[in-house]
């Protein structure tokens, strides 16, 4: 096999390219300060694939058209920030409850409101997971690295399309604006799904039966001659309006148990310096990068600290977390934000180990050194 | 021949529609049919979009590729699935309040770009679906729940608003117009850009009653009354027309449309490649 092109390249054109290589074909976006890049790249890559980019009136329509443009068959991509992650919620919820695939980036930037637009924040956390209104399923992972935002945009794509949901990709502006070097797999070496497609001609079909032996309904795009409804509405087996309650019920549980009955498949962590770990600094996105440097230096003054990476955010690695509880005499959770994820973790460990949040709000970094602070404090 | 109609372009399993006895959108829903299978246009080509009121409804019945979406979204939405796939004929059906309220910067944005999409307001001059507050089309010092002593809005023209907008294809017409509604639709199906027609449609149930229209019938007639063809006003001077509004084509231009506009693109490096 010959060599892996290298390039020095910014998180958010990693984004792009790993969007790219997952077989993105439509982008619909506005511009917003940390993310506009990835707005920048589609709109120069997409046309000369025979894609489709278009700069929108505004933010909710950035995330309607990308609904759209999954409806009509391709796969489609937006990206924001925060503030405009706040008004793409509610089209968010519907490609939730429609089952429209398509994946949201938000470069995360320090909130609320305008707040600090070109500073770093890991601040749309709880947003991600409960910005729409109703109970919905949600997948979002948090990259690190340049090169694991160009992975995890192709993993977005692939949960998207497998499970038939919105994906949230939260990188944060450390990483949406870092520059490193990236070796680029060739596409031989990517794993790309795609989405469940009925048989052409079906007579029997369904646009919102789940067909044995599969997690969801076969999605048709409009145009291949299977003349269904999507709507916004509870719905039943055929996609049409019900205010039946019992269909209503089914529904939900239904889109929600896609996402936690395959919790393995979706979970995706890392740990390391876990075999003797009496305690634990749990970090993602940016962020991680400070605590990682923050236990190497623990370790090397000999203190048996572990690090987990969180990089499927939500769902949240329940089952993970809740067995280091039992292992650890601590676990503390360095963010951007003041202890968003941290609640969730004390959510999850339910008072078998103390969680310590170490947030931070001023629009800078958490510093490896904050972080080891605070581990000698603790320990 | 009506029934040949419903069972050519309606979802029959799914009638009756929710709406009102008196209410005028089954008309506009009708022209709109009409309209298609005058065309002879292939089913799986169809895109019927809505947003979110009684209007939005309509694509439930109709039997094509139809999409229900978010209130005010529905020209956003269809202008993903218009970009992502131009050989769909892309129909939005809307409300004064989805299209011109929450919706009015897509209103506004969409015409801008002269996108090939079609769109059929269903004008009744109110919010329907949630009980009778005025609309950006309730006309001034007429009452509605949320205007009680009269409202002091000024009413959006719709069709000036888009035609300025950079619509290519501009009309109004009105359900007591019905043969006349469904031309007006066939022309604009077939411009190649945005294309917009105001149908004025009735709500006795809510802007009635409110303001004492009396029956659907006597609203039907002030619609047949009070609607000048845009070739006749053009010769009427301005005191034959108060109290009056203008039915007919505003607009029929040929101007680059945006997704050949997007293909020029992708084919200027197909050539390069």
């Amino acid at each position: 096999m010959k060599n892996r092109e290298i390039r020095l390249m910014q998180g958010n054109e990693a984004c792009v390219e790993g969007a790219l290589a997952a077989g993105m074909k439509f982008y619909a976006g506005y511009p917003i300060t940390p993310s506009t890049e990835i707005a920048e790249f589609c709109a120069q890559r997409l046309p000369l694939i025979g894609g489709k980019f278009i700069q929108m009136e505004d933010e909710i329509a950035g995330m309607a058209a990308t609904i759209g443009g999954s409806l009509a068959g391709l796969k489609s991509m937006t990206a924001t920030s925060g503030p405009g992650f706040s008004l793409k919620q509610e089209n968010l919820g519907y490609a939730a409850l429609a089952e429209v695939p398509c994946v949201v980036v938000d470069v995360q930037r320090a909130g609320p409101s305008t707040g600090l637009p070109t500073a770093p924040s890991q601040g749309d956390i709880m947003q991600a997971r409960w910005g729409t209104h109703g109970d919905h399923p949600v997948i979002a992972l948090s990259p690190t690295s340049v090169r694991e935002t160009y992975d995890l945009t192709i993993k977005c794509f692939n949960l998207a399309e497998k499970y038939r949901t919105p994906v949230l990709l939260m990188l944060d502006e450390i990483v949406g604006h870092m520059r490193e070097k990236i070796e680029i797999p060739h596409p031989e070496e990517l794993e790309i799904y795609d989405r469940l497609k009925p048989e052409v001609g079906d007579e029997n079909f369904k646009a919102y039966r789940v067909e044995e032996g599969q997690i969801v309904p076969a999605m048709a795009a409009f145009g291949e001659g299977f003349h269904f409804h999507v709507t916004g509405l509870m719905h039943d087996e055929f996609g049409f309006p019900s205010n039946d309650s019992e269909v209503a019920d089914k529904l939900l549980r239904r889109i929600m148990n896609k996402v936690s009955d395959h919790i393995d498949d979706i979970v995706i962590y890392e740990e390391e310096f876990m075999e003797d770990a009496e305690f634990v600094v749990l970090a993602y996105g940016g962020t991680y990068r400070s605590a990682r440097s923050a236990v190497k230096q623990a370790r090397e003054q000999g203190l048996k600290v572990g690090l987990f990476k969180a990089i499927t955010i939500w769902p949240s690695p329940a089952k993970q977390i809740k067995e280091l509880a039992l292992k650890v005499k601590g676990i503390l959770v360095p963010e951007l934000n003041l202890g968003q994820y941290a609640e969730e973790v004390e959510r999850i460990v339910a008072g078998k180990t103390p969680v310590i949040s170490l947030g931070k709000v001023n629009g800078e970094a958490i510093t490896p050194n904050e972080i080891l602070d605070k581990i000698r404090e603790v320990l | 021949m009506s029934s040949q109609l419903i069972k050519n372009n309606f979802r029959y399993d799914r009638l009756p529609h929710i709406w009102c006895p008196g209410c005028g959108h089954g008309i506009a829903m009708k022209a709109l049919a009409q309209a298609i299978e005058n065309l002879g246009w292939d089913k799986k080509e169809v895109c019927v979009i809505s947003g979110i009121g009684c209007s939005s409804r309509a694509p439930g019945y109709l039997d094509f590729n139809t999409l229900h979406t978010t209130h005010g979204r529905a020209l956003a939405f269809a202008t993903g699935v218009k970009l992502a796939n131009p050989d769909l004929k892309v129909i939005v059906v809307t409300g004064d309040g989805d299209c011109s309220a929450i919706g009015g910067n897509h209103l506004i944005h969409t015409a801008r770009r002269n996108i090939d999409i079609t769109t059929i307001v269903f004008n009744n001059n109110i919010y329907g679906m949630t009980g009778g507050q005025y609309s950006p089309t309730t006309p001034t010092t007429e009452f509605g729940t949320t205007a009680p002593f009269g409202n002091i809005d000024k009413p959006f023209d719709i069709c000036k608003l888009v035609e300025a907008a950079g619509a290519t294809y501009v009309a109004r017409g009105t359900v007591y117009h019905a043969n006349p509604l469904t031309k007006l639709i066939e022309k604009a199906l077939l411009n190649k850009g945005f294309s917009l027609v105001d149908a004025i449609s009735i709500c006795p149930t809510y802007y009635g009653r409110k303001n004492r229209k009396g029956t659907p019938v006597h609203m039907m007639e002030y619609l047949k009354d009070a609607a000048v063809d845009v070739k006749a006003a053009a010769k009427l001077p301005a005191e034959k027309l108060e109290g009056k509004f203008i039915i007919g084509e505003f607009k029929n231009a040929q101007e680059p449309e945006y997704t050949e506009e997007y293909q020029k693109i992708i084919e200027r490096f197909k050539k390069e490649r």
